[in-house]
């Protein structure tokens, strides 16, 4: 067993081995033509990630790309990485099985809101709880794509679908609320037009030691255009955005005109206009404060209809013994306390008998 | 049980009408004035309530009969739920050993001696045992209300009901609490230790050593030095009141089985735990590190138990949040180079398909160990059954081949699993390793086998490029194959330049790249299942002294009844061939010309005639099947029955 102490633990990225040389945004797209529908919000994504995998600066045979099932689980074909394109919903599970066994390689999982939340569920919430070595990427568009615009976990309650002529009758997840409820240790949200945001969420999120989960809203043009207009279009942006930056008082609007104050009745969080009374009260943003409860008070801020007040960056991140550390932490006390392991011990064990010919 | 010997043909297992074995020397008296007779064989059956230690009881006996050098073959019985209600029919849990001075190979078709510590044990036992046979029972339980539990109107033990066996009423829990009274506990407390006066009183009665199972009380219950002196003063009561009393006038020695075993060392060993010590030296001899991925479920447990003791192996044991993620996981640390296990049974099996689907298509070694039991849905999971050979063979969607190979004996699990690991390294792809629960509970003596003679199981990954573009790039191809065994190269993550992506949609044969062509998805799907048509197998065997008309074949743990049901036959003068498979896909290549060469073809199973519809479909022969679900393995003497009649019709 390691002993968990307050030491800053050495990254777990410096198990990765370096790239020989600087790489560039090249290095990382595959000779796949991309298939996805003409703007789609994946692009974006895609280039993102290409684009801010040279800063990571690892050898790109040691990252691995594994995805489920959905439009954004093609994602693993057009990096010029290892990558795996698995089965619905199973990705984090697949992705546990090779971060567990290979420390020395970085591992992405790709997914969507139908593979991560619906079908994916149980596997999404376990690798969260264990922290896992993993990134997951949840690209949320709030519909399913592939299978042709059904409502999907994430959707909006009476959402009009195929499936749902006369509206969804479920209440949608909101995955950082869920996320956290998971113990997971880092969580953040961005969205997928937003390059500079996106990359310094993925960016946090690489250094992070465990399981990170970024969900990125992103757009499907084709069966739920413009679910997150609001967020991107500039005039409304600025009210219904909430950025939220480590060390910083938490406001927004025009001029930073609202700001998030906690209840004292209720411990809960609230939507202020700022007054210089008030100024003082306004939430400062600890991701790294060791409850979730402020982080989870946050997520719950924005309405899961209009996507009014909705923070944007790192809710949590926190230091927590990662699930591979241990368990290879566990095979070398075993080595210590009892050697390496000797087959012919080990089948001849303590009881035996002898025949003589 | 023996696998590794073929005995002599006349050594009829646990052949004869008779309640004891054969004596082997006239009576002689004891030291002590008591009486000792020498047997080849017996069959005990400890049977208690399941809170009463009775799977505990018969380990000891076992390993005391193993240390003396007796073959050996074990039965435990115990139901699913951890403690039913007590004293009831369905809370019954026995154990039956059966052991002798030969080489014999099942747990005996009916007890000789029953230990019954209460009345449903007696009960739920009495029809399997012959008369004239030895029966002790525990006196202080056959109270009015015990017995009423179970419909007893009356007590056996007066109404003459039991007349037709040799009783020994032994008040086993009043003499275990007298016995203990010195140690200061409760009369509850002490009279959890009855089992271990069963067990002192039947070690002395067939000369079993003790100072075995001395030790292990002593270290079971290092931190109870109490309980542990208390369980050691029981044992030692129960030898000396053996010794004692009048009642038990006359004592039998099994001498050990020289003669039934090739030189060598040996030890006991169930089937778990056989086949868990096969993954740890496939692990080994490949020289890859060994990952397990896998959700607990009756009666796989234990090797995931087991396998998570050593560490110091370099194993990961990975307890996943389910069957899903189990396989799951292990599919992702095959990707990465290990040598990846799932351990499941059959209600596992059905949740993992997908996945397994997905590992075909991936072309990745992979073990899927199903310890079968009953079903279907949950079933009966603490019974035996070999129902999923058809689930094992086409339970997936789309045609999706997985090899199949099937231990015969607990110990053959481990040499079962090192064949399976063989196959999967060799041709990258998953490998159904079908135990089951028979197989897995049940123990005999193992010959520990010299690490030097285990195979060698190493394989190369791929390391460059193995394909050149018509520009003249080099480039690699994840799905070129080996010309000899199609295999596909293993290419790990961290091998610079061998970059490539796989996934479950269909790939172009060579590049891997997705593809939707018809012709090449034809081409793929008859080149996955030519992979594994082509997989080398060793012919079968075919065992046939005396030029018979009748074969019976069988698979898996039905290879011990079988071959005692045709000792009987050929002991009574009516030939009767008999062959084994292990692998059961692909099935060795001469299977088809042996079955022609045959009359008839019996097939034994513990399903509704699953391998039987397979050599149907596959050889147009009229196989007979001949069934048993009652989740216990036959008897042999029931199939000496059913293969008499065969072979006279």
């Amino acid at each position: 067993m390691t002993d968990v102490t307050d030491a800053p633990t050495p990254s777990l990225l410096s198990l990765v081995p370096k790239a020989p040389a600087k790489q560039s945004m090249k290095d990382f797209k595959s000779d796949q033509e991309v298939r996805w529908c003409p703007g789609c919000g994946d692009y974006a994504v895609l280039a993102a990630v290409q684009g801010f995998m040279p800063e990571l600066g690892l050898a790109k045979e040691n990252i691995v790309f594994v995805s489920g099932i959905g439009c954004s689980s093609r994602f693993p074909y057009y990096m010029n990485t290892y990558g795996m394109h698995s089965i619905h919903g199973r990705a984090p599970a697949i992705a546990t099985g090779l971060a567990t066994s290979r420390r020395d390689l970085s591992v992405w999982v790709v997914t969507g809101d139908g593979d991560a939340l619906s079908i994916g569920g149980n596997h999404l919430i376990h690798a969260l709880r264990r922290n896992v070595n993993l990134k997951i990427l949840l690209f949320n568009n709030r519909i399913y794509g592939l299978t042709k615009g059904q409502y999907s976990p994430t959707s909006e309650l009476g959402k009009i679908t195929k499936s749902t002529p006369m509206g969804s009758l479920d209440a949608p997840f909101n995955p950082v609320s869920l996320a956290l409820g998971a113990e997971a240790s880092f969580v953040a949200r961005t969205v997928d037009s937003d390059r500079k945001h996106l990359t310094e969420v993925l960016r946090q999120a690489a250094d992070h030691q465990g399981t990170a989960l970024i969900e990125i809203y992103q757009n499907c043009n084709i069966f739920n255009d413009g679910a997150f207009e609001v967020l991107k279009d500039q005039e409304q942006a600025q009210e219904a955005v909430i950025r939220l930056e480590h060390g910083r008082p938490i406001r927004f609007g025009a001029d930073g005109h609202k700001g998030v104050v906690r209840d004292q009745a209720t411990g809960d969080l609230e939507v202020v206009a700022v007054t210089p009374e008030n100024e003082a009260r306004i939430l400062v943003h600890d991701a790294h404060a060791a409850s979730p409860t402020t982080a989870f008070a946050l997520s719950r801020l924005a309405d899961p209809d209009t996507l009014h007040q909705t923070p944007i960056g790192v809710f949590r991140d926190i230091d927590r013994p990662v699930y591979d550390t241990l368990m290879t932490d566990q095979l070398d006390t075993a080595v210590d306390q009892r050697g390496k392991g000797d087959l012919t011990t080990l089948l001849t064990g303590n009881d035996t008998w002898t025949v003589v010919g | 049980m023996t696998s590794q010997v073929s005995s002599p043909a006349e050594q009829a297992d646990g052949a004869g009408e008779s309640v004891v074995g054969e004596q082997r020397t006239p009576p002689r008296p004891a030291g002590g004035g008591k009486e000792i007779r020498r047997l080849d064989r017996v069959i005990i059956r400890f049977a208690g309530d399941s809170g009463d230690g009775m799977q505990l009881t018969g380990d000891r006996f076992t390993s005391e009969t193993a240390s003396f050098g007796n073959d050996l073959s074990t039965l435990p019985n115990f139901p699913a739920e951890i403690r039913a209600p007590a004293g009831t029919l369905p809370g019954v849990s026995s154990f039956q050993l059966h052991f002798a001075d030969h080489d014999i190979l099942t747990p005996g078709d009916a007890p000789n001696v029953l230990v019954a510590m209460n009345p449903a044990a007696l009960k739920a036992n009495i029809a399997d045992v012959p008369r004239g046979a030895e029966i002790i029972i525990n006196t202080d339980e056959f109270t009015k209300r015990p017995m009423a539990k179970v419909g007893y109107e009356t007590s056996p033990l007066e109404d003459g009901s039991l007349s037709a066996y040799n009783i020994h009423p032994v008040p086993l829990t009043t003499l275990t609490v007298e016995a203990l009274k010195d140690f200061g506990l409760s009369r509850k407390e002490a009279e959890r230790s009855k089992n271990m006066f069963a067990l002192g009183l039947l070690s002395w009665m067939y000369h079993r050593p003790t100072e075995g199972t001395e030790a292990f009380l002593r270290s079971k219950f290092a931190k109870k030095p109490d309980i542990a002196e208390a369980n050691v003063t029981a044992f030692r009561a129960g030898w000396n009141f053996g010794e004692t009393t009048e009642d038990f006038a006359v004592s039998y020695e099994v001498a050990p089985a020289t003669r039934a075993f090739p030189t060598g060392t040996y030890r006991n060993i169930s089937g778990n735990l056989a086949l868990a010590y096969g993954l740890i030296a496939a692990g080994q001899q490949a020289d890859l590190p060994l990952y397990l991925g896998s959700y607990p479920i009756t009666p796989a447990s234990d090797i995931l138990h087991e396998l998570s003791k050593h560490k110091n192996f370099g194993v990961r044991t990975f307890q996943a949040e389910d069957e899903i993620a189990g396989i799951g996981a292990a599919l992702g640390a095959a990707f990465g180079g290990a040598l990846a296990v799932t351990t499941t049974s059959g209600p596992g099996v059905a949740l993992k398909s997908e996945t397994i689907g997905l590992a075909v298509s991936l072309e990745l070694p992979l073990l899927i160990v199903d310890i079968q039991r009953g079903g279907p849905s949950t079933g009966l999971p603490t019974k035996t059954e070999q129902a999923d050979l058809l689930q094992a063979m086409y339970g997936r969607n789309g045609e999706a081949p997985v090899p199949i190979v099937a231990p015969r004996t607990p110990a053959d699990c481990f040499d079962a699993a090192l064949d399976a690991a063989r196959i999967a390294l060799t041709y990258r792809t998953p490998v159904f390793l079908l135990s089951d629960g028979y197989l897995a509970n049940g123990s005999e003596p193992w010959r520990i086998p010299e690490v030097a003679d285990l195979p060698d199981l190493r394989t190369r990954f791929a390391t460059a490029p193995n394909h050149t573009l018509a520009d003249g790039t080099e480039v690699f191809w994840p799905y070129k194959r080996d010309p000899e065994t199609l295999a596909r190269p293993w290419a790990v993550p961290g091998t610079p330049g061998l970059e490539h992506r796989i996934g479950g949609i269909e790939k172009h044969d060579g590049s891997g790249n997705i593809s939707y062509d018809p012709a090449n998805h034809d081409f793929m799907v008859r080149t996955r299942q030519a992979k594994i048509d082509g997989i080398t197998v060793p012919d079968v065997e075919v065992d046939d002294p005396d030029g018979a008309r009748t074969l019976v074949l069988g698979w898996g743990s039905t290879y011990g009844p079988i071959t005692a049901a045709v000792r009987r036959l050929r002991a009574a003068g009516l030939p009767v061939a008999q062959t084994h498979l292990r692998h059961l896909n692909p099935f060795p290549r001469n299977l088809g010309d042996v079955l022609a060469r045959f009359d008839k073809v019996v097939v034994p199973e513990m399903n509704l005639g699953q391998l039987a519809t397979l050599i149907r479909a596959k050889y147009l022969v009229d196989a007979q099947s001949y069934n048993q679900v009652n989740g216990m393995p036959f008897k042999a003497e029931q199939l000496a029955t059913v293969l008499k009649e065969a072979i006279n019709d």
